[in-house]
């Protein structure tokens, strides 16, 4: 055991990619294992994620080398605070949206099963890959799997998927080919690709104009993968029209890696000084994420299909993100990262649920439901009540608390016109919330002729149990906000946070 | 007086999760409406017993004390038994005995649907309330406002017809957005002063703030508590979530929900700012005139309300400001006046309110122009409607002239003439808009459809005597059945003691 746990920053990586290609040649015959089988290798890399930050507590940094070659040379994995934090939370809404996926896959994707589990544990390798490596040009290696194999993902759900999958794939690859470059720029300035060797060579250079360029560059490559505001237009067709497991589990993460590289790049290789000092890359970001929490709170507001409002709701909490790295304060960075695990939480959750109306109701459409779901599914609208008070921002949920902490850091840093539009979003965030749950508990039943959904009754188990695993979740995050913020998030300090 | 001092003990956490304990059990048994009343019945009363248990602590300048969870560096989520926290816990949840019982006359009487999840939302508001009543500081209270917000929710939109959910839309608007008010003020408060804890006489340093971020922060707290308090213009959604049952509105819009937030005035004026830094930056001269002019306005409107239970809401608003103008006056006998005025409002509208359900129950009737001879249907009723209306119109000997004395005293004190005249024309509209009520019941001559009928059911008629009751018994003994006045004078003392 102390042999492998030297192994344990590069393991999950490993483990996903072997198991995704041993997939495919295991269901040559039937493709009845590839459930079990990917919740199996999922549950392994959660346990390996929690057993990684019970390791890091103590405020320890582990580096693992590939094939033993030292950095800067070799590709170093590392891992610190912060990549444990973001991988155990990838991990574990993985492995509840895959448990979930039983019957929307059965449902959804018929005879491609098999494929399809192989690909998403390839897109999950590549999402650990990029947060647990500390190499600039293997993330890149590691986004491109992880694009791939989430265009693929995409494009198999309804009919309009493979637009908007290649919609998706044109800006997908804008993007991977910006953040190239500024690695390119990087290494042509430094002779570097490792992160730990940046952050020690990039203060010496100073405000070069071609690292300022790199930066830029990085910037937009990351903007577009996390959705930032403005440069979102890939993700409200791709989460509407791609599959239910794959709106599911990419909402909740794939957005947070993209949030996760730029919470790197800006914060600890190039550090706080230069993004504050150098050029105002901070300030540009936190414009943009709060135009953008703006933006995606009232067009959520206007939509009629569920997985399109919460499509539009995840711009919008994204800006949360962006803000809170952006502030660069103590306060802000605590509420981003907080925010990172509560809206992991809180929108898995929430696409969950779309998922078992879309099962048991046939649509998931916000004018067609009322007050006969919450008489079929009580359990399912119970979990949507959670996580849409979540999203809202009321106690005792989680999302009160990232709330609370975010608030704190525009007060911390004076900027009253990010407070305003914090505040004004939670109450957008009320009228869309609220929305659906008048029509869900409230609306009385209109007369349609007879449809199947007249014998449904709750989602089944496999389906409900991991919805309601999230709604506790969000409960209990709320309830243990402060041993979580003091014991895990205070340990991920940048170097000169005020 | 000494100072008070503090012992750490579980009661006020027992005493706000009692009611939460009980959800459980009443969705358990809802297909036995017998045995879920019960449960009511009995969280209610367990309540009530551990509030009354740390009564004589609180009296002997002992204060109970438990800190649960920290949330941020030097702010925990606290809950401490300080004597203004006694008082309104004690008020709210020794009437919510009453109201349950009256609760259950009234929807087993008028055929309530939803029951089950109507007495699962009571009690978890009056968790919420006495979590707000508790709490040892601003955090704590925020935290405890906004879950009070969700849990009334579904008890105003309980009818489930467009003019309840419309009625729910207004009430969310409204509440949810003074929370964000409230958030930002408590998080910019801890971001100037560290600690949050409540202190008698105010939390905040002087030399803290200056004119403008005092300014900033008092208009944000303000219009955080300002809602619930339904000063004007922020009043507009207490009419509208009359749409609830009138039970709901007896507890929670005469006392529970609304009083949180004169309370929370009386927190943030008292214990928050407190009067030192009040008058250092003149704040309380915005407080004074929104007070007067919300009391003389709702009365006014309440004079041309038909619809009873609307006339009830606007004499609710003009009263709540009531308490406001006393916390906001700066002196010792205005705070008293505020305070008692907490107490005795709560028992004469309540009076009113069951009332005005006894009569829709009985008589299906909610318009006051139809009312003509109920009196002599339902005597005992419209008596302690009669009772309760001569107490808020400030005459003795019930006990609505006490408080209003202290208020007209505290405002001479501060040599302010205004509100003397305020108050005493508000009496006279509280005359006008009250009495006719009484004289068409008891002297006009009714319609054939009273002929065969009685008093309203027995458990809702009881109650309603007894807050009449008590009432009339509190304007003669205003410390009769409980220490209510020593208590008052205690948080009078430790407010303005440094300064009078």
């Amino acid at each position: 055991m102390t042999e492998l746990s030297q192994h344990s920053p590069a393991l999950i990586p490993l483990l996903y990619l072997a198991m995704a290609i041993l997939l495919p040649i295991l269901s040559l015959k039937t493709d009845r294992v590839a459930y079990g089988y990917t919740l199996a290798g999922v549950f392994l890399a959660t346990v390996i994620a929690g057993f990684n930050v019970s390791r890091i507590l103590d405020g320890s940094v582990l580096h693992y080398h590939f094939g033993g070659w030292i950095p800067p040379l070799g590709i170093e994995y590392v891992l610190d605070p912060l990549s444990a934090f973001v991988t155990v939370v990838i991990n574990f809404i993985a492995l509840m949206v895959l448990w979930h996926s039983r019957f929307p896959v059965i449902l959804e994707i018929r005879e491609k099963k098999a494929p399809y589990y192989a690909i998403v544990l390839l897109m999950l390798c590549g999402f650990n890959g990029i947060v647990l490596t500390g190499d600039f040009f293997n993330l890149y290696v590691f986004l491109e799997i992880s694009s791939l194999s989430l265009y693929g993902l995409v494009a198999i759900g309804e009919k309009k998927s493979p637009v908007a999958a290649f919609r998706y794939l044109m800006m997908g690859a804008v993007a991977a080919s910006f953040y190239l470059l500024g690695v390119g720029f990087l290494y042509l300035e430094t002779g570097s690709l490792n992160m730990a060797d940046l952050t020690r060579i990039l203060p010496v250079l100073g405000e070069q104009p071609s690292v300022i360029v790199a930066l830029a560059l990085m910037v937009m490559g990351m903007g577009i993968k996390m959705a930032l505001f403005p440069l979102h237009g890939w993700l409200p067709d791709a989460y509407t029209y791609a599959p239910t497991t794959t709106s599911s589990l990419v909402a909740p993460t794939g957005t947070k890696v993209g949030a996760y590289v730029l919470l790197r790049i800006l914060l600890f290789v190039f550090g706080i000084k230069f993004i504050t000092q150098a050029v105002a890359i901070g300030r540009v970001i936190t414009w943009l994420a709060a135009l953008g929490i703006l933006y995606g709170s009232i067009m959520a507001m206007t939509q009629r299909e569920m997985k399109r409002m919460l499509a539009y709701s995840s711009i919008a909490q994204i800006g949360y993100i962006a803000l809170g790295i952006g502030l660069g304060n103590r306060w802000a960075l605590t509420g981003a990262l907080f925010h990172i695990l509560n809206h992991a939480f809180m929108k898995s959750l929430l696409f969950l649920v779309s998922g078992n109306l879309r099962l048991k109701l046939g649509h998931s459409t916000i004018p067609q439901l009322d007050h006969s779901v919450r008489k079929k599914m009580p359990w399912t609208c119970a979990a949507f009540t959670v996580g849409a008070l979540s999203m809202v921002g009321l106690p005792p949920t989680a999302g009160f608390f990232s709330k609370l902490y975010l608030v704190l850091g525009t007060i911390e840093s004076s900027d009253w016109a990010f407070l305003g539009v914090l505040l004004l979003s939670s109450l957008l965030n009320a009228v869309y919330f609220f929305r659906v749950l008048e029509k869900m508990y409230l609306r009385p039943r209109g007369k349609k002729p007879g449809s199947r959904d007249i014998q449904s009754r709750e989602a089944p188990a496999s389906m409900l149990v991991p919805t309601l695993v999230l709604a506790l979740g969000i409960l209990m995050i709320g309830i243990l906000n402060f041993f979580i913020v003091n014991r895990l998030l205070g340990l991920i300090r940048p170097e000169g946070l005020g | 007086m000494g100072t008070a001092v503090s012992y750490p003990s579980l009661v006020p956490l027992l005493a706000v999760l009692s009611s939460t304990a009980a959800i459980p059990l009443i969705l358990l048994s809802r297909r036995h409406p017998n045995l879920r009343e019960f449960w009511t019945i009995a969280a209610a009363v367990a309540k009530f017993c551990l509030i009354l248990s740390l009564l004589p602590g609180t009296l002997a300048g002992r204060n109970a004390v438990i800190r649960v969870l920290t949330v941020f560096p030097g702010v925990d989520i606290a809950l401490r038994a300080d004597p203004l926290g006694v008082l309104f816990a004690l008020i709210a949840s020794g009437l919510w005995i009453l109201t349950s019982f009256y609760s259950i006359g009234y929807v087993r009487g008028a055929r309530e649907h939803k029951q089950t999840r109507y007495f699962a939302s009571f009690a978890l508001c009056l968790s919420a309330t006495i979590g707000v009543a508790f709490a040892a500081n601003l955090l704590t209270f925020v935290l405890f406002y906004e879950i009070l917000t969700i849990a009334t929710y579904p008890l105003v939109v309980h009818k489930e017809t467009p003019v309840s959910i419309d009625a729910g839309r207004k009430y969310l608007v409204y509440t949810l957005s003074a929370g964000v008010f409230l958030i930002a003020g408590t998080l910019y408060t801890y971001h100037l002063c560290g600690p949050l804890d409540f202190t008698a006489g105010g939390l905040i340093p002087s030399g803290v703030l200056t004119a403008r971020s005092a300014l900033a922060l008092f208009a944000f707290l303000m219009l955080g508590v300002g809602v619930k308090a339904a000063i004007m213009p922020l009043h507009s959604w207490l009419p509208a979530a009359m749409a609830a049952p009138t039970p709901v509105s007896a507890l929670l819009h005469a006392v529970a929900v609304v009083k949180s937030g004169v309370f929370g005035v009386i927190r943030m004026v008292g214990f928050v700012f407190g009067p030192g830094i009040l008058r250092q930056f003149s704040l309380q001269q915005i407080l004074i005139p929104a007070a007067a002019i919300t009391i003389i306005a709702a009365s006014l409107i309440a004079l041309k309300q038909d619809n009873l239970k609307r006339r009830l809401a606007y004499s609710t608003v003009a009263h709540l400001s009531y308490i406001v103008l006393g916390a906001s006056l700066l002196t010792p006998r205005a705070l008293t006046g505020a305070l008692a005025h907490i107490l005795f409002h709560a028992t004469m509208k309540i009076t009113l309110f069951f009332a005005a359900g006894a009569i829709y129950v009985n008589l299906h009737k909610e318009n006051i122009s139809e009312m003509n001879g109920i009196g002599r249907t339902m005597p005992w009723t419209m008596g302690a409607f009669a009772v309760g209306a001569v107490g808020l119109a400030g005459i003795p000997p019930v006990n609505g002239f006490i408080s209003k004395w202290y208020l007209v005293w505290g405002s001479l004190d501060g040599g302010l003439w205004v509100p003397v005249a305020v108050l005493v024309l508000s009496g006279l509209l509280n005359v006008a808009y009250f009495f006719p009520i009484v004289y068409i019941a008891f002297f006009r001559k009714g319609g054939k459809e009273l002929d065969r009928k009685g008093e309203a059911p027995l458990t809702m008629v009881i109650p309603l005597v007894l807050t009449a009751l008590l009432s009339l018994i509190l304007g003669f003994y205003p410390d009769f059945p409980l220490a209510f006045f020593k208590l008052i004078d205690r948080i009078s003392t430790g407010v303005m003691g440094g300064l009078s």
